[in-house]
């Protein structure tokens, strides 16, 4: 199942984008109570142009342009969650989720477990991440370590084409609260993606690189960092395994250990920051899990522990590239 | 014609002053009970009572039908209770036990019940506005012509996000009512050194049909939240209600010396001379509507049926330890 996509029954390629859109128009046709609500999804179908084309075929009733009012919009999101409806709430821009964070935690997290069960919240945030776009300290962050600290709250990071429309479809369907982040420098991003309705369940990890030397545990746009850094690596004889955990939580604790007791070794990325981030769970998970078998301390690489500047040559330096995971990996095993 | 449908106004009107009495009764009673708790030291935590502010929930929840929404605040004992939950329950869920409306997991801050319509109460302050206008824009889509209303205090109105909930209601032309319960006290600081201008204005400014009634008159309440109730529904937009009140008790339970913020005096008027049971008893007696002795035996009797539901509450069982782990994830 998790490799379903290296059998893509057809060569049909898209973008992320339009992967994205694929399965928001699939769900919103499927099921009537899916709409869209954020600012400018309509007629701009978003900055990123990743919504073009939804106001078109759904109207104005399912594709609704709102104020520039994040945490009003996310609330209104929650309750129409719990009353029958399907939201999918857009924030432009990750950063823009300090401004929801009442909502997302203390009410759509929480609704179901202080009910007793009884008030679901079935919605989906989708906002992006990622630095190097030169849009400086506001516009840049991955702030999804702050989202997997709450009980109650799905989180995904899709890395492929593939891998959003499937996951979309299943955080759309699921009962609770999903927060989605799209790497926004990965919108261009081409893949195979089949016509089909096919859903990626959350909880599930994708080995995207069969290696045997190291395990790069990679997550969103580090994965083609990843892949790239494997490729450098086997010019120096080293066997790279690339495992993307996909759901940040649920968490396929499994599929990292396993990969981890085979090669011995591991690194781990992420473009949020490596501080308190999602690095530090996901490698105490590897540490734990497969003590006995690891030859080398886990290694975690994520965003330097710096608001991201303007200035291209200082922005390029504060997250993890091809060539900073080559050496950490070379020198990690030791060659 | 008017002389045949007359009586039976009439009679319904009675029926509901009475109805009102009796669950304005019901929740001085409740919270009575919830006072005796806490200095029993049986109650875990805190609670916030309702009491001096019964008027408001019953005279707008009376206004509502089973299937409309609510969504309530840190003190909204009385809104669960005039929107039709049992008391038996939420002494159970008061003291955290099983059988409480929330399996014991929420407490009184959050009680929540589907049956009544009752998204739940919150602990944030003006944490609900967004979940009372997200239900209310589910009732526009689903076309199930059910009202949304937020009850939310005065100490709200310092919170930005009722801004863009009411935005968001009037550009969406949503069934929502915003009720501002204004008890004058943002736990212990006047409501006049944290809000700045006219509140009503602040509605009007977003073309919300807005009105400000006596909080203690509930037969006031009621009409004017029925007005707003029924514009709404018929698809007229949101409304925002000003009620002023006063909550005879402190922030919550244990806020005992309230000197260094309001004076006995003070709450000595409001206790003596704007009752809401007092007013609507004097008044339907006034009216020959009701008896004293009947207005009596309906207290003892409501005083009775609270204290069998507090024994119930504390002779259920708490649920069990395992349970923490259920309900995280629907």
């Amino acid at each position: 199942m998790p490799e379903t996509h290296l059998h893509a029954r057809d060569d049909r390629e898209l973008t992320f984008a339009q992967a994205i859109r694929e399965a928001l128009a699939e769900e919103m046709r499927r099921d009537p109570t899916v709409f869209i609500l954020g600012e400018d999804v309509a007629e701009a179908g978003t900055p990123f142009k990743v919504l073009s084309g939804l106001l078109e075929e759904f109207g104005k009733d399912r594709v609704l342009d709102t104020p520039i009012s994040e945490a009003g919009f996310t609330g209104l999101a929650v309750g129409a969650a719990m009353t029958g409806m399907r939201p999918v709430v857009d924030i432009m821009f990750g950063d823009f989720v300090t401004l929801t964070m009442d909502q997302m935690v203390n009410q759509a997290a929480k609704v179901h477990y202080m009910s007793g069960g009884k008030w679901r919240v079935p919605m989906v945030m989708r906002t992006t991440m990622g630095a190097t776009r030169r849009s400086a300290a506001q516009h840049s962050q991955s702030l999804h370590a702050w989202f997997c600290h709450v009980p109650g709250l799905k989180v995904v990071l899709p890395s492929t084409p593939y891998d959003a429309k499937g996951l979309l479809k299943a955080a759309i369907r699921d009962e609770n609260p999903v927060v989605f982040f799209e790497d926004k420098m990965m919108y261009k991003l081409k893949g195979p993606v089949p016509a089909d309705d096919y859903i990626v369940p959350l909880g599930v990890a994708d080995v995207k690189r069969v290696g045997e030397d190291i395990t790069l545990v990679a997550t969103s746009s580090m994965v083609q960092v990843a892949l790239g850094a494997a490729t450098l690596l086997e010019e120096v004889g080293i066997s790279a395994e690339v495992v993307d955990p996909r759901t940040m939580w649920p968490l396929d604790e499994r599929t990292l250990i396993e990969s981890a007791k085979k090669t011995s070794r591991a690194i781990v990325l992420d473009e949020g920051y490596e501080r308190y981030g999602v690095t530090a769970e996901l490698a105490s998970v590897i540490a734990t899990g497969a003590f006995y078998d690891l030859d080398a301390p886990v290694k975690r690489m994520g965003a330097m522990h710096v608001p991201i500047p303007f200035s291209p040559p200082l922005e390029d330096v504060t997250v993890p590239t091809e060539q900073t995971v080559f050496e950490a990996a070379r020198a990690l095993c030791g060659r | 014609m008017t002389t045949v449908t007359q009586p039976k106004e009439a009679s319904e009107k009675v029926d509901l002053w009475l109805r009102m009495y009796r669950q304005m009764v019901a929740i001085r009673q409740f919270e009575a009970q919830v006072n005796e708790l806490y200095t029993r030291a049986l109650m875990p935590g805190l609670a916030h009572l309702y009491i001096g502010e019964e008027a408001v929930a019953v005279g707008v929840c009376e206004a509502l039908e089973r299937t409309d929404y609510i969504t309530s605040t840190h003190r909204g004992h009385g809104h669960c209770l005039a929107k039709g939950a049992s008391p038996d329950r939420m002494f159970a869920e008061l003291l955290g036990k099983k059988a409480g409306y929330c399996k014991g997991k929420g407490g009184s801050m959050h009680i929540a019940d589907p049956a009544t319509g009752n998204l739940g109460a919150n602990a944030i302050v003006c944490g609900s506005a967004g979940i009372a206008t997200g239900a209310a824009f589910s009732s526009r889509c689903l076309g199930n012509g059910r009202v949304s209303v937020c009850f939310f205090g005065e100490g709200a109105l310092g919170q930005g996000v009722l801004y863009e909930e009411m935005n968001l209601a009037q550009l969406f032309k949503l069934p929502v009512i915003y009720v501002c319960e204004n008890n004058l006290y943002t736990e212990y600081t006047h409501y006049s050194e944290t809000t700045a201008g006219d509140i009503l204005s602040r509605a009007i400014a977003f073309g919300l049909e807005a009105a400000s009634v006596d909080g203690q008159d509930v037969r006031a309440v009621h009409a004017t939240a029925q007005r707003l109730v029924d514009r709404a529904r018929r698809g007229d937009g949101p409304a925002f209600l000003l009620c002023d009140t006063y909550r005879y008790h402190g922030h919550h339970v244990g806020d005992i010396n309230r000197e260094y913020y309001r004076s006995k005096q003070e709450e000595h008027l409001w206790k003596t001379e704007r009752d809401p049971i007092a007013k609507l008893g004097k008044w339907l007696v006034e009216q020959k509507l009701a008896d004293v002795a009947a207005l009596d035996r309906l207290q003892t009797e409501l005083e009775s049926e609270m204290k069998k539901a507090v024994d119930f509450a504390v002779a259920a069982p708490y649920p069990a330890v395992d349970e923490v782990g259920e309900d995280v994830y629907a």
